[in-house]
């Protein structure tokens, strides 16, 4: 019995950072592997301690259910200016928002934008899914070109709705900006990708370095009218080429970090 | 301690950084400006947080975040700001966090100017937000009561986990008179309020704020929570300043800038004999409507004096109800009356009846018109 003991070794359970609760969310939605990487983030880096987050409006309005630190909830799109109000008040509490396209990129865009310009130490978890999840997928300022949806029904014409805004390359233009990424979640290779930019966002942010955003391309089988499945490989084959995955701003003091 | 020469704007950013501000968002517009850059000065000077934000909306949201942390936070506006501002302090209020307000009350709507006005009355005090909540309201008509009023907002907004707001206007803002400033207090750590997230998780339970309930009877307990709380306000908070009133037969009732140039008026009034008295809400809410419904029982009659179109006349109308006679004058628009002005009004009511056919609203814009 006693060798037994010793032999069995954990090698996957819950983050810490994550409670122990049934989420909301639909069936293969990626928002359950974004949380998760966070959360195992935050359990590496033993700061759940000090967290403090921001939940947004939209999918994630109930995030501060499902991580296990303390949080506040924003109006929709104003996360990044609540989550200033958070950080000026505590410097060295770790501040970051979770914030899905219509919130960030649509309501949103001028907090966001002067959050990273004023270089606000702060990270922001940006969740892309080319569509407005919780009303129903309606069309979203990520919306392709052509992509249709509960309010685009003959598929976006950019003509009539003008074209999608690629967040982080238009954050990365901001010197304030110290570390803007996107990252996909589409695949395992991706996912691990994606868990070391989030690592590096919280670190640029315990290092007290500037503003961090990780965008996450990211799946809606239930809007889309897709299957996980297939979700995943549309990702793949339309978001990915619109929104390339890469390093669009890695300030000279981030890049210097070793983990 | 020495008092001193300031401005009103300065005099209440100083009076708030002595009243422990922590933090302070704002924006500029005038005419509030002096506020945010006396701010932008002294804040950082002493350690503190001061954001100059993209935006009104910025800024209520970034006070919304600081006040979920439990620090004493301010943010200043004047009318077209403060409405932008609305959203946030509908969330402010459903989520039941303290912060202070003020509004440096311009004329009005829209762009209007940058004129004094009293036009925020109805978005300050009857909501203006989304969803039944109250927000206390201080007016002072002097920069020393904007002094005092701001210190007494913070504590009124944390004992009552509510919004309190010094709402004064352009010329309590602008003008500089003597005044006492407070003893400094000293800067609080971390919130020790049993609600306050702070990020503390290794010595307490996780902590969470937000105003979604989304099971309405949940919604309705919070809102009942609310309207108690508020109760509890209407019982101890009402503040006024009486002139005159012991053997007054008309009061004069007006608050902030309108009170103070009315009681010029009844100060000539009383020089001539009549028997005229002044009423002036300190706390605009909660309503005085206990002193209200006193006088209503023994004078001939009231006269509302505002620097709008009659929104407190309808609080008075309210208490008054047709008891007693109510006569209304208003300059709106980002126009003081001058005392004359009101002394006239009162001299009219004091010559003969007082007409009561029709509308207060009604009468006084007949008259306005004959003037204009």
């Amino acid at each position: 019995m006693a060798d037994q003991e010793l032999t069995q070794q954990v090698v996957y359970q819950r983050p810490e950072a994550l409670r122990d609760i049934n989420t909301h969310y639909c069936p293969g939605c990626t928002h359950g592997v974004a949380h998760r990487l966070i959360a195992e983030v935050i359990d590496e880096m033993g700061i759940r301690e000090r967290m403090i987050g921001v939940a947004s409006v939209g999918c994630s309005v109930f995030a501060y259910n499902y991580f296990d630190f303390d949080f506040v909830q924003a109006p929709h799109g104003r996360a990044p200016a609540m989550a200033t109000g958070v950080k000026r008040s505590l410097p060295d509490r770790v501040v970051i928002t979770y914030q899905g396209d219509g919130d960030m990129a649509s309501i949103g865009m001028g907090e966001i934008v002067h959050a990273a310009a004023r270089g606000e130490n702060i990270t922001v978890f940006f969740i892309n899914n080319a569509n407005y999840g919780m009303t129903g997928g309606q069309m979203a300022p990520t919306t392709l070109p052509g992509q249709k949806t509960s309010s685009s029904p003959s598929g976006r014409d950019v003509e009539q709705q003008g074209f999608p805004i690629r967040a982080a390359e238009l954050l990365a233009t901001l010197d304030g900006a110290s570390y803007v990424v996107r990252r996909s979640l589409h695949d395992p290779k991706n996912i691990r990708m994606a868990k070391k930019a989030i690592r590096m966002a919280l670190e640029t942010q315990v290092r007290g370095l500037g503003f961090s955003m990780v965008e996450l391309l990211s799946i809606c089988p239930t809007n889309w009218g897709m299957t996980p499945l297939d979700s995943m490989k549309w990702l793949e084959e339309h978001m990915v080429p619109y929104y390339p995955i890469g390093d669009y701003k890695v300030h000279p003091s981030v890049a210097e970090i070793r983990i | 301690m020495a008092r001193e020469l300031m401005k009103g704007n300065e005099a209440v950013a100083e009076a708030a950084v002595r009243a422990g501000l922590h933090a302070y968002f704002g924006y500029p517009i005038t005419p509030q400006t002096e506020l945010l850059e006396y701010l932008s000065r002294r804040m950082p000077e002493l350690g503190r947080a001061f954001v100059q934000a993209e935006s009104e909306l910025g800024a209520i949201n970034m006070v919304y975040g600081a006040a979920c942390t439990g620090v004493r936070v301010m943010t200043s506006s004047s009318s077209p700001g403060i409405s932008l501002m609305m959203e946030g302090l509908s969330y402010i209020a459903g989520t039941e966090v303290p912060m202070v307000l003020v509004d440096v009350m311009r004329g009005g709507p829209g762009l209007g100017n940058i004129a004094p006005a009293q036009s925020d009355y109805n978005q300050i005090v009857h909501g203006g937000g989304h969803g039944d909540y109250h927000a206390i309201v201080l007016a002072p008509a002097s920069v020393q009561e904007s002094v005092d009023l701001t210190v007494l907002a913070f504590d009124l907004a944390e004992k009552y986990r509510s919004i309190c707001a010094v709402l004064t206007d352009g010329s309590i803002g602008q003008m500089m008179e003597p005044c006492e400033l407070p003893e400094m207090q000293p800067l609080r750590g971390v919130s020790t309020a049993d609600w306050a997230v702070t990020g503390m998780m290794g010595q307490r339970e996780r902590r969470y704020l937000s105003s979604i309930y989304l099971d309405p009877p949940q919604e309705e307990q919070a809102n009942l929570r609310m309207m108690r709380r508020w109760q509890e306000v209407e019982a101890n908070e009402v503040r006024f300043k009486e002139y005159y009133l012991d053997d007054a037969e008309l009061v004069v009732v007006g608050f902030g800038s309108a009170g103070r140039v009315a009681l010029s008026a009844v100060r000539a009034a009383r020089a001539q004999g009549i028997k005229v008295g002044l009423l002036r809400p300190v706390t605009v809410a909660p309503f005085p409507k206990q002193v209200l419904a006193e006088l209503t029982g023994r004078v001939r009659g009231f006269l509302v004096t505002e620097m709008n179109g009659g929104q407190m006349l309808d609080d008075v109308l309210a208490v008054v109800k047709d008891h007693a006679p109510v006569e209304f004058y208003g300059r709106p628009g980002g126009i003081m009356p001058f005392p004359d002005e009101i002394l006239a009004e009162i001299e009219r009511m004091a010559k003969g009846p007082i007409p009561t056919e029709g509308t207060a609203r009604d009468r006084w814009l007949a008259r306005m018109s004959k003037m204009n």
